[in-house]
């Protein structure tokens, strides 16, 4: 679920392919959830803000339930990422679906590599001038 | 006696169409997109996510297209729209030290573990305009490092703190939720979570004026930043019908440690205090003006005096929303036209008393004298 809410609508609709037949046991919805953080970064808890969160809850015609939660207001989104959730539980690992999965969390892995590495040659290397003898 | 005054309609209307043709402006220039703003104006869409209390870049950017650029209007906007939305439950607390980092200073140490990193800065630019931007096709390419950031660094005030020179900063007995001013009404003397959210979603301008007052010694404090950090954080959140923990994605948050001078009590020795910002988006600014003001008014929990406007909280609690402080100043445009011809015919009765008295003083003087 965690690759699946940092994926884009267009890259979970590729890896779907063609919607299952399914319920909409929650239809895709747009709240929010109020974020907390903690003074001092581990102390008491604080309300830092809201943030736009779309969740979906589908079953297929098997009966199996999927699940979608992600930041944003993408309905459609949400309600794919929702259909993927239930396919995945019902294939074995290794299948296709997982190793789309898996390339994607790998995509998203190299993502942040690339920006931390953009960050680290911006890494200060301090030398001290030495005066005199 | 009150007299309902009807009309203005077709006026309003009027205006309504005025300033869609103001927003668009030239209508030879092609059109702004909001995924434009999103991109190229994130730090403007930072600002409104903070003061709209709403982290959707989208959103931000969709404000900021529709109120021209008016950072107030636009967090407006955003507050307005959150309370159409249902709210789902509470996330778990962020884990900041977990930050994927992009930015991270310490004006405390020169060699901290993970380095001084100093990412995306205007800090050491030189002011200069870069004529370039006038036109189109700017590029840019940074470089890479051959290997990643460290994968976590330590926040600064934790190393200080392993020594136990740093005030000590756990959650009260019992991990308490957090008050929601949004929900229930800010009473005083206000907790810190109540004020960490209040300066969360304040005005920027307003605690960067307050932060500047403390350092110029209208509050007195002397602080360091510890450590200023800026990237993304994961948002974890336990729906009601799975039971467990679901990572949302990722925010960008700039996080603030303001170190600043001694406390001790009979309890316990000397050491250094703390001041702390947490914001949405990449507002290295707000961030500190908050920690700056976060640390002075933990000025009556330190036993200091509070003789200035930074420590005291109703006083900035009560300032810090400028989307309340902007509908109190300028509702003052609204028709007030009944209290005015109260205040109207006030002054003209005072008046003519006044020289009715005069009138009569004069006719009485002469009496007296003779």
């Amino acid at each position: 679920m965690a690759t699946l809410a940092r994926a884009s609508r267009g890259e979970i609709e590729t890896l779907l392919g063609d919607p299952p037949d399914h319920d909409l046991l929650k239809a895709p919805e747009t709240g929010t959830v109020m974020v907390e953080g903690r003074a001092g970064g581990a102390g008491r808890r604080f309300n830092l803000g809201e943030a736009t969160v779309t969740r979906c809850v589908v079953r297929l015609s098997n009966g199996r339930m999927g699940f979608s939660y992600a930041l944003g207001r993408d309905s459609r989104k949400a309600r794919l990422a929702a259909l993927l959730d239930a396919r995945l539980q019902d294939e074995a690992e290794g299948s296709g679906l997982h190793q789309g999965i898996a390339a994607l969390a790998t995509q998203q892995a190299a993502a942040r590599d690339l920006a931390s590495r953009k960050a680290a040659a911006t890494k200060v290397d301090f030398f001290t001038l030495v005066r005199g003898s | 006696m009150y007299v309902a005054v009807k009309g203005g309609e077709a006026a309003i209307l009027a205006t309504h169409d005025l300033v869609a043709e103001a927003r668009r402006g030239d209508p030879a220039v092609p059109e702004i997109l909001v995924a434009q703003i999103r991109e190229q104006q994130a730090l403007a869409c930072a600002r409104v996510m903070n003061e709209g209390s709403l982290y959707d870049q989208d959103l931000a950017a969709l404000a900021l297209k529709q109120s021209q650029g008016d950072v107030i209007e636009a967090a407006f906007l955003m507050r307005a729209y959150r309370t159409t939305l249902p709210r789902f439950g509470s996330s778990e607390p962020l884990d900041t030290a977990a930050m994927a980092i992009r930015r991270r200073v310490s004006a405390t140490y020169k060699d901290l573990p993970g380095g001084q990193v100093l990412g995306p800065t205007y800090d050491y630019t030189h002011r200069l305009f870069d004529f370039a931007l006038m036109d189109e096709g700017s590029e840019a390419a940074p470089r890479k490092a051959p290997a990643p950031l460290d994968a976590t660094m330590p926040r600064v005030p934790d190393i200080l703190g392993a020594e136990g020179l740093m005030e000590a900063e756990e959650p009260p007995e019992g991990d308490p939720r957090p008050f929601d001013l949004t929900r229930d009404p800010v009473s005083f003397p206000a907790d810190r979570d109540v004020r960490l959210q209040s300066m969360a979603r304040g005005d920027e301008g307003f605690l960067l004026g307050l932060g500047y007052s403390v350092q110029r010694g209208f509050g007195g404090t002397h602080p360091f930043v510890g450590e200023v950090r800026v990237g993304e954080v994961a948002v974890e959140f336990v729906p009601e019908e799975l039971g467990f923990a679901v990572d949302l994605g990722d925010i960008t948050l700039t996080e603030c440690q303001m170190v600043n001078q001694f406390q001790g009590s009979k309890e316990v020795p000397p050491q250094f205090t703390r001041g702390y910002g947490l914001v949405f988006g990449h507002s290295e600014r707000k961030a500190m003006s908050m920690s700056l003001v976060d640390r002075a008014l933990k000025a009556r929990d330190f036993g200091e005096a509070t003789n200035y406007p930074a420590q005291q909280d109703e006083f900035v609690l009560y300032h810090a929303d400028n989307v309340e402080a902007a509908g109190f100043v300028e509702h003052l445009k609204l028709p007030h036209y009944v209290d005015f011809q109260g205040e109207l015919e006030l002054i003209r009765r005072i008046r003519k008393e006044r020289e009715e008295r005069l009138a009569q003083e004069q006719n009485a003087m002469p009496e007296a004298a003779e």
